[in-house]
């Protein structure tokens, strides 16, 4: 598939998540439209990683071009958990302190 | 149309419609179940580029895992019979517009880009995505950041643990 | 003899700045000894310059360019030449004595107001100084600047008086409009001439256009009607009558308003090419004199009428000017200054002896009590009544014999207003030293001689004025003209026909003689008396309140004025200007609250514009060629 697919593909997620983050106040459902953006970036690697093979292949060059963005993808899986760990506990602490996780009454930086 | 277009096709537009889906519902289980469709169709959208060994990682890690968190954190503060006010129509109303803004841009940037004109993606074909090849690679060069990230998983860990604790 | 020349305002100046910055620590004979020190240093100075110049004549000493731009330089230079030797000497002689009489008379300030007084007295000397001593126009402007200074300073000395403050401004207001004049004389001089020094100007006068010479001397007598108290500008010296006597004495009878007799004196090559402006100076001389003569008449203030006094004699030393007769407006300036310095500081010692009296009406038989000042006072006013060889006598003959060959209309002008002067100067005299005491008890207890230090200048001037006009006895009483000769390298002397010369000096020795014995008997019959009520009714009260020419400048021009200024305070400055200040003031403060309310603490906000600030920057960062054209053009 042409190229330009993928990237069409990949920027309407990501700029669904945006508008999803941007739109929601749960707390919980906007960090789940960050896991949206970042699943977009993904598959947009994949693609990339399976576009340069095509082309080192077609030019007869090194035959495994291509592996460094899918372990990159590899990485960014592993980052994502981690954060996603970190983020819920945060999210868990708020609501046990305001009883919410409505995003609006962290407005604390007014002042 | 070959079968790979429809493939392509179908999963991109599941992948798009769940994750519009994911913003409307009302419900955050619901978005919860729309999000993991979305997961499994771009694992979909994996396996026809023939990255086998990241379509597994992304069913397990992402739906399996991630979601199973999310899930256990909305029944734990019991959301689902919750809905959220409604957010101010002008925010939605601007949000919407930005998002809208960003996509035009990146869309029109791609399209007159000199080094993505005229390539393909290759379907269904390469070694690329196979797991010995990755792991080939992984381990030779990539051996040290792959030790880090153990380190990573580590420090979120206790930091979750120490932030969740209940003092 | 070259070096010597700045050693003369050198030492007022030192002496202004030790009594100005030191008068707290100094006592009071400190400030005295050195206050009237340097003006005796100043005038032993200039009698070696006198002898100097009268065997070598004149020099012009340079000390560095003062400006030097394109087109034209003006040094710092002073030139010493007969005519300015001769103003050098009765500014330090009758200065000296003056200071000398001010270590008595003030001696009631506090040591820091003394030498306040004394500090303005030595930089008012110093100013003159540097008025009679400049090379050029400019550095005479300098110190005509200077010398208005000072005469604010001083008339306004018991400051915590307003109307004292008020006199004091009227005084300087009224000669900066007479500098205007001044300046635009020196820029027309820089432009014809392309430079402002006295002999180069001379030496090119004669390839003049009458119309420039016109314009020129016209603007210069502006500068010297507004220094030397002429019609319309001279309502200001009565008021400055609030000033400490010998102030008075100093400024405003010997030195400051000589100041313009010196420029005309000075630039009588310029004035002797255009007729119109003698004219001018001539008639407004006169106008001034018998003006200034009439008010005279019908005050009841000791220093009101020696003020106005001043102004009709400097109305004299005008005619002169105009009439030609140069060396005797200068000759007259010498004599005036005797005289004039006499009667006032005469006047100061009856004020002191009075207790700070001045009213006339409360005084009379002061001769009893106070034979030194009232012999001495009654020389000054023989000698300024023209009586017979004093020096009043000689100077004013002269002037009335230049103005009998100019014009007879003029002359018999000018002789009604020498009778008015006898009239209202014996009037004084009997109102004050003859008759009966018409003041208080207390009064009459107090009344005594004043200490030798005031006594002293008055006897030394007394002298002078009997003995200072012979340096200029004309020919027929066996006299020669000194001054004459001596000024005539620099001042053209007016010149006298043979036979008929002698025919007229009789006939005024005669008339005045006859003159004065009548009005010496029918001022003795009308004001030696013990009952002096002062007030008056009609035609006599139109003098007495000065023919209501300040209430008509009052009305003219300082009410439009205040009112100009009110206006420009209410709306212009209010409504106007203060709004547009205020008014940025308070949209700076107005927007910054809007703006503040970007700041909402909600993050969504925050990652909103983030991502409007991303799309900006792509938009910018794709179309950047055609952003920088628009801006081109724009810029």
């Amino acid at each position: 598939m042409p190229i330009q697919y993928y990237i069409a593909l990949a920027s309407c997620l990501f700029c669904i998540g945006v508008v999803g983050v941007l739109t929601r106040r749960n707390a919980i459902i906007i960090f789940m439209c960050i896991e949206l953006m970042l699943n977009a970036a993904n598959l947009l690697l994949v693609a990339f990683s399976k576009m340069e093979y095509a082309t080192a292949i077609a030019n007869k060059t090194n035959l495994t071009a291509g592996t460094d963005a899918q372990l990159f993808v590899f990485f960014i899986m592993v980052v994502a958990a981690a954060e996603v760990s970190v983020g819920l506990a945060i999210i868990v602490m708020m609501y046990r302190n305001i009883h919410s996780v409505d995003v609006n009454f962290l407005n604390r930086l007014k002042h | 149309m070959s079968i790979d277009e429809i493939l392509f096709w179908f999963l991109s537009a599941l992948a798009l419609f769940s994750a519009i889906m994911v913003l409307l519902s009302k419900n955050p289980v619901h978005s919860v179940l729309w999000l993991i469709v979305v997961f499994f169709a771009i694992s979909g959208h994996y396996l026809l580029l023939n990255a086998q060994f990241l379509a597994i990682v992304n069913i397990i890690v992402y739906a399996g895992a991630i979601m199973v968190l999310f899930l256990f954190v909305i029944m734990l503060i019991n959301l689902n019979t919750e809905t959220e006010r409604q957010q101010n129509i002008w925010m939605k109303f601007f949000g919407v517009i930005s998002g809208g803004l960003l996509l035009w841009i990146f869309i029109s940037a791609s399209r007159s880009a000199y080094d993505v004109a005229n390539k393909t993606a290759m379907l269904k074909e390469g070694d690329v995505g196979l797991i010995q090849n990755l792991g080939k690679v992984l381990f030779n060069e990539y051996a040290l950041p792959f030790e880090i990230s153990s380190i990573l998983f580590l420090s979120a860990m206790v930091g979750a643990v120490v932030i969740g604790k209940k003092d | 003899m070259n070096d010597l020349i700045y050693l003369v305002p050198l030492f007022p100046l030192i002496g202004f700045l030790i009594n100005g910055l030191f008068r707290k620590p100094l006592s009071k004979s400190a400030i005295s000894v050195i206050g009237s020190g340097v003006i005796l240093i100043s005038f032993i100075v200039s009698i070696i310059l006198f002898f100097d110049i009268k065997e070598h004549g004149g020099t012009i000493v340079n000390y560095y360019n003062f400006i030097s731009v394109e087109g034209f330089k003006i040094p710092f230079a002073f030139q010493i030449d007969q005519l300015s030797i001769i103003f050098l000497l009765i500014i330090t002689g009758v200065g000296f004595l003056i200071h000398l009489y001010s270590t008595s008379y003030m001696h009631e300030e506090s040591t820091d107001h003394f030498g306040r007084y004394f500090s303005y007295l030595n930089l008012f000397v110093f100013s003159m100084l540097l008025l009679v001593m400049g090379a050029n126009y400019v550095i005479m402007f300098i110190g005509w600047e200077g010398v208005g200074l000072c005469s604010y300073l001083l008339i306004g000395y018991w400051f915590k008086n307003d109307s004292y403050n008020y006199a004091a401004k009227k005084a300087f207001v009224m000669n900066r409009i007479g500098d205007v004049g001044f300046l635009l004389a020196i820029f027309w001089i820089l432009k014809d001439f392309g430079t402002a020094n006295y002999t180069e100007v001379f030496a090119k006068a004669s390839t003049l256009p009458v119309s420039d010479a016109t314009a020129i001397t016209l603007l210069l007598f502006v500068g010297a009607v507004g220094k030397s108290a002429q019609i319309p500008l001279y309502t200001w010296l009565p008021d400055a009558m609030a000033g400490p006597t010998p102030v008075s004495a100093l400024i405003h009878a010997a030195t400051m308003v000589t100041a313009g007799i010196y420029m005309i004196a000075r630039s009588n090559v310029l004035y002797s090419l255009s007729h119109i402006s003698q004219d001018v100076v001539a008639i407004i001389g006169l106008a001034t004199a018998v003006l200034a003569a009439t008010i005279a008449l019908y005050q009841n203030d000791i220093k009101k009428v020696l003020a106005y006094s001043t102004v009709s004699q400097l109305g004299f030393m005008f005619l002169a000017l105009g009439v030609g007769a140069y060396t005797t407006g200068v000759f007259h300036v010498m004599t005036h200054a005797f005289f004039k310095a006499l009667l006032f500081l005469g006047a100061g010692s009856v004020i002191h002896a009075m207790g700070g009296e001045q009213d006339i009406t409360k005084m009379g038989g002061l001769s009893k009590k106070l034979p030194v000042t009232s012999w001495t006072f009654i020389i000054g006013v023989l000698a300024i009544s023209g009586f017979p060889f004093t020096s009043g006598f000689i100077s004013k003959d002269e002037i009335l014999m230049a103005t009998y060959a100019y014009s007879p209309l003029l002359f018999w002008f000018a002789v009604f207003a020498a009778i008015l002067t006898a009239i209202y100067m014996f009037r004084l005299m009997m109102l004050v030293f003859f008759g009966g005491f018409r003041g208080t008890h207390e009064q009459a207890h107090h009344l005594h001689e004043s200490p030798s230090a005031l006594l002293i200048p008055l006897i030394v001037l007394a002298v002078l004025s009997l003995i200072g006009g012979f340096i200029q006895l004309p020919e027929v009483y066996g006299g020669h003209d000194f001054l004459n000769q001596f000024l005539a390298p620099v001042v053209p002397a007016v010149t006298h026909e043979g036979a008929g010369v002698a025919t007229k000096d009789y006939y005024m020795l005669g008339g005045t003689i006859v003159g004065l014995i009548i009005i010496f008997a029918a001022t003795r019959k009308f004001f030696a008396v013990s009952q002096f009520e002062g007030r008056y009714t009609g035609f006599k009260k139109i003098l007495a309140d000065k023919w209501y020419i300040d209430e008509l400048y009052d009305t003219i021009i300082v009410k439009p004025l205040n009112s100009l200024a009110g206006f420009l305070k209410s709306v212009v400055e209010k409504s106007g200007i203060d709004a547009v200040v205020n008014g940025t003031g308070r949209f700076v403060n107005y927007s910054s609250r809007q703006i503040r309310l970007l700041q909402s603490g909600q993050v969504g906000n925050y990652i909103l514009f983030m991502v409007l600030s991303i799309t900006v920057l792509f938009l910018v960062f794709w179309n950047q060629e055609i952003i920088v054209q628009f801006l081109q053009k724009i810029f």
